[in-house]
């Protein structure tokens, strides 16, 4: 415990720093070759610095590959909600100007909008995966995409294309609808004809047709006619087919018309419904709290936050179980641990690795294969029922349950994160010379009030150390709950994972990480407030 | 070399054995009192035992066998907190988790003191170590002889009759050393209190005690105050281990008198005291000090025995020169001479006569 005489309170001799100053005399002190001496010791720490980041640099690159960049993606996703506007630009774009609270169903502007959309969704095939993801919001939305999906191709909408084609058979050849749409000024005349023409682009494109030598598909007629009946002041356009377009223009007052709107109400009536619209309007932004909301058993509603139903609020109980379990895990280990870690230390070299081997053993086990072993122990006809039957503490009709519940999952995890506790103890007591006790006794100390007012204290350093690293294990910990946590003992990592592999919600599963980092963040800072992170020793 | 229990002893050791592993005994038949305010050094070199008894007056060893009595009472059966011992550890052993004053204040603590009492000694302790301003520092925010001054100051603060110390200055500097050394001292002497000490360092045990315990292979080789040590060793291993010693081999010749006629083994006849000699025909190792040799003629004492040497080097060390010469086939013999306006300086190849009074030359054991 010698402390050389460095503190700069306690000595009085001139410091190197001070020596210079005293020979030089005042003024900045200049290097042997004149510049200034700060601006030389600059530059020697920033090459060594660039050597030291050269070292690094390897591992530096491959975390940010492969740990940084995955997890900032996914925490990415937790607010991420760009497939609708995506999917559905036109529509979304369309829906600004209705309001929700009228109670009623949008009209046909928006449905048509829709059409163009959904169309081009069918034919790329998208339209399942936003329906995947309105689902989540409500349900039913996943089948009503689906089932329009299957009907938007047959709509009654041919009607205008049969009629274009009566005027002018031309209106049915792609080359001279390819001709008329590259003119320049046609988006101006014919705004929502140009932009379902770029949606049927889009679709033979995906095919790996030609648009010259295809018809254009109803939707592009259906914008033609709704741009036409409108009054587009098509005088304004004379490149190719104008004169077909001005004929056209002419006549379409007397063409029959089919309203969308009835189309899709007879795909499916929800279509109807406000409500349906009323959540693809509120998910239309590209980014959304929505995951957020679910992951804390709220939902965002065209009305506003409200809570989750009753039988569906789990994610607020699962993080609290996962934090008390955790703690009691962090508990457990304490407990078990630190006498092992204190036998290890003042134990004579030879015995204690042999110790030392004991309590490493299971590290070198796989985690599997010693879930699976307490499966074996603990399960109504395992090893330790069996056990407690047979000297009759236990009636054999009365079973402990000791798995498929917390019960298991803490008695397993405890026994699996217990090195993770016993190893930063053992390492902060083996520097705990023993002459401190001896000092504590020699000064009147009882065994007892040695220990706790002398060697305890001093051990806390490890304890603060190895509850950080059990609790931080604990609290992530998924393969352990899931075999033997059956449905009370599971986690919320056992949640994450499901959204992440079953229902595929990853958006849910990226929230409840957030969260889930969020809260460890949190009580990491709090430990550094009330305990000091100083006073965690890794050995 | 049992020192006889006498009315006043505060600590007495009664044939004390003690082995650790059954087979070797690391203190062998020990038998010591201490007397009430005496100082007193355990002295030798490292695995003699020294610690290992001050371990056991301390509690931290139990003895093999035997007794140890404090006070006249036995306290073979009491527990280290219970025997109200102060200790110096070779580390202090200051708690770090502790400022201070609460290092100070803990004996206090744990004996039920309140608190106004505790400040109190707290106080005077401190200031008794001229330390009075570092109560709110931590052990880690002091320089070595400041923590060495706290641990003296904690282990004092419960005003313990007996005190222990186990080579507490061994991690200070040689300076700091020697100052702690007369502070350690006056402190047993304003106080009145017993200190038992255990050393390595034979001028340390020379500079403190009043007595000095010399420890050899778990037996004690000589206990006797300073001077007394240094001037009469009783055997070889004390004069070799206390002080710098000229030592010659030979043969007795003949003992009459009290003075021991030595054949040494290069041919000359020399007189010597015999210590632990006492036959004709004997091996023995004749010991001279290197500051009781003399070779200027005109300071010779008259009954000085001379012989003749060969300056082999001369050594300036400042206040004294140290000449390293070949007498009688020793190469090694080390003269030490004061730095004297009218003294002369050897050569190396000089030829000269060495002398000594034949009552500064012990015949000792081979």
């Amino acid at each position: 415990m010698k402390v050389p005489a460095t503190d700069p309170n306690t000595m009085d001799a001139p410091t190197p720093d001070d020596a210079l100053h005293l020979v030089k005399g005042e003024g900045p002190i200049v290097a042997a070759d004149g510049r200034p001496l700060k601006a030389s010791l600059r530059r020697a720490l920033r090459r060594e610095k660039l050597r030291a980041l050269g070292l690094v640099a390897p591992l530096l690159i491959f975390v940010l590959v492969s740990f940084i960049a995955p997890i900032a993606d996914m925490l990415f996703r937790s607010v991420e909600n760009q497939i609708v506007a995506d999917t559905l630009p036109r529509t979304v774009a369309a829906l600004e100007d209705w309001d929700y609270s009228s109670g009623e169903a949008p009209g046909e502007d928006v449905f048509a909008a829709f059409y163009v959309d959904l169309s081009e969704a069918v034919a790329l095939k998208t339209h399942t995966r936003l329906g995947t993801r309105l689902n989540y919001e409500m349900t039913g939305m996943s089948s009503l995409f689906r089932k329009t999906g299957r009907r938007v191709g047959r709509f009654d909408t041919d009607i205008y294309a049969d009629q274009f084609a009566a005027l002018d058979p031309a209106w049915k050849d792609g080359a001279a609808w390819m001709e008329m749409m590259s003119a320049p000024g046609i988006e101006s005349v014919l705004p929502e004809t140009a932009s379902a023409w770029q949606s049927w682009l889009r679709i033979l494109e995906n095919e790996g047709d030609d648009p010259a030598e295809e018809t254009p598909a109803d939707f592009v007629f259906t914008m033609l006619y709704r741009d036409l009946a409108r009054g587009a002041d098509v005088s304004a356009y004379n490149g190719p087919g104008a004169d077909r377009l001005a004929a056209a223009a002419a006549a379409v007052g007397g063409f029959e018309t089919v309203s969308i709107k009835e189309q899709f109400l007879k795909a499916d009536k929800d279509w109807g419904d406000p409500e349906v619209w009323g959540v693809i309007q509120t998910f239309s932004p590209p980014y959304t709290p929505g995951y957020f909301l679910a992951a804390v058993d709220l939902k965002l509603t065209p009305h506003g936050i409200e809570k989750q139903p009753e039988e569906q609020q789990i994610y607020v109980m699962l993080f609290n179980r996962t934090l008390f379990m955790s703690l009691v895990i962090t508990g457990a280990c304490i407990l078990l641990g630190y006498p092992v870690a204190y036998l290890l230390s003042s134990l004579p070299l030879r015995t204690s690795n042999i110790l030392m081997i004991l309590v490493l053993l299971p590290f070198w086990t796989s985690l599997l294969v010693r879930t699976s072993a307490w499966k074996v122990l603990l399960q109504q006809q395992g090893v330790i029922n069996d056990i407690l039957v047979w000297l009759g503490l236990v009636d054999d009709a009365n079973r402990l349950i000791l798995i498929n519940n917390q019960t298991g999952t803490i008695i397993a995890m405890t026994h699996i994160l217990l090195p993770f506790m016993i190893l930063p103890l053992y390492s902060v007591m083996k520097t705990i010379p023993p002459s401190y006790m001896r000092a504590a006794k020699s000064l009147g100390a009882t065994n007892w009030t040695a220990f706790w007012r002398v060697y305890f204290p001093q051990s806390v350093p490890g304890i603060g150390a190895g509850s950080i690293l059990v609790f931080i294990l604990a609290i992530g910990y998924y393969i352990t709950p899931e075999l033997v946590g059956g449905t009370s003992g599971t986690f919320i990592s056992n949640r994450i994972a499901y959204h992440i592999s079953s229902s595929l919600n990853w958006g849910l599963a990226a929230a409840l990480g957030t969260i889930l980092l969020g809260v460890v963040l949190i009580l990491y800072w709090l430990y550094d407030r009330i305990v000091g992170i100083d006073n965690v020793s890794l050995g | 070399m049992a020192a006889e229990a006498s009315d006043d002893a505060f600590v007495v050791f009664e044939r004390v054995q003690k082995s650790y592993d059954g087979e070797t005994l690391v203190v062998k038949d020990l038998n010591l009192s201490i007397g009430k305010g005496e100082f007193l050094t355990m002295l030798g070199p490292s695995g003699s035992g020294k610690t290992t008894c001050l371990m056991m007056l301390a509690g931290f060893e139990t003895a093999t066998h035997g007794d140890i009595r404090l006070g006249g009472v036995s306290i073979n059966n009491i527990p280290p907190h219970k025997r109200g011992i102060g200790m110096v550890f070779q580390n202090y052993a200051l708690f770090p988790h502790m400022t201070v004053a609460e290092n100070l204040s803990f004996p206090l603590e744990v004996r039920g003191m309140d608190k106004a009492t505790r400040e109190e000694k707290v106080k005077r302790a401190l200031d008794m170590v001229q330390m009075g301003e570092f109560g709110g520092r931590r052990p880690a925010q002091l320089s070595g002889g400041q923590q060495q001054r706290i641990a003296l100051a904690r282990a004092l603060v419960f005003e313990p009759e007996l005190v222990l110390m186990d080579e507490p200055l061994g991690a200070l500097d040689k300076q700091l050393r020697e100052h702690m050394q007369f502070e350690i001292k006056h402190l047993h002497e304003r106080l009145g209190i017993t200190v038992v000490y255990v050393t390595h360092d034979q001028t340390e045990a020379l500079t403190m005690s009043d007595r000095v315990a010399v420890f050899n292979d778990g037996v004690i080789q000589q206990l006797d105050p300073p001077d007394v040590l240094y001037e009469e060793p009783q055997n070889s291993f004390v004069a070799q281990f206390i002080g710098e010693n000229n030592t010659l081999e030979g043969t007795i010749e003949a003992i009459e008198n009290g003075i021991a006629r030595v054949r040494l083994d290069h041919g000359e006849l020399i007189d010597a005291v015999p210590v632990n000699v006492n036959k004709v025909g004997e091996r023995t190792r004749v010991s001279i000090r290197p500051e009781r040799v003399e070779y200027n003629p005109e300071r010779m004492p008259p009954d000085a025995h001379t012989v003749r040497a060969e300056v082999l080097e001369f050594i300036y060390m400042g206040d004294i020169y140290r000449t390293r010469l070949n007498v009688a086939g020793n190469e090694n013999f080390i003269i030490k001479t004061r730095n004297a306006p009218d003294q002369r300086r050897l050569k190396p190849g000089e030829v000269i006569e060495v002398g000594w009074r034949p009552q500064d030359c012990r015949a000792l054991d081979a």
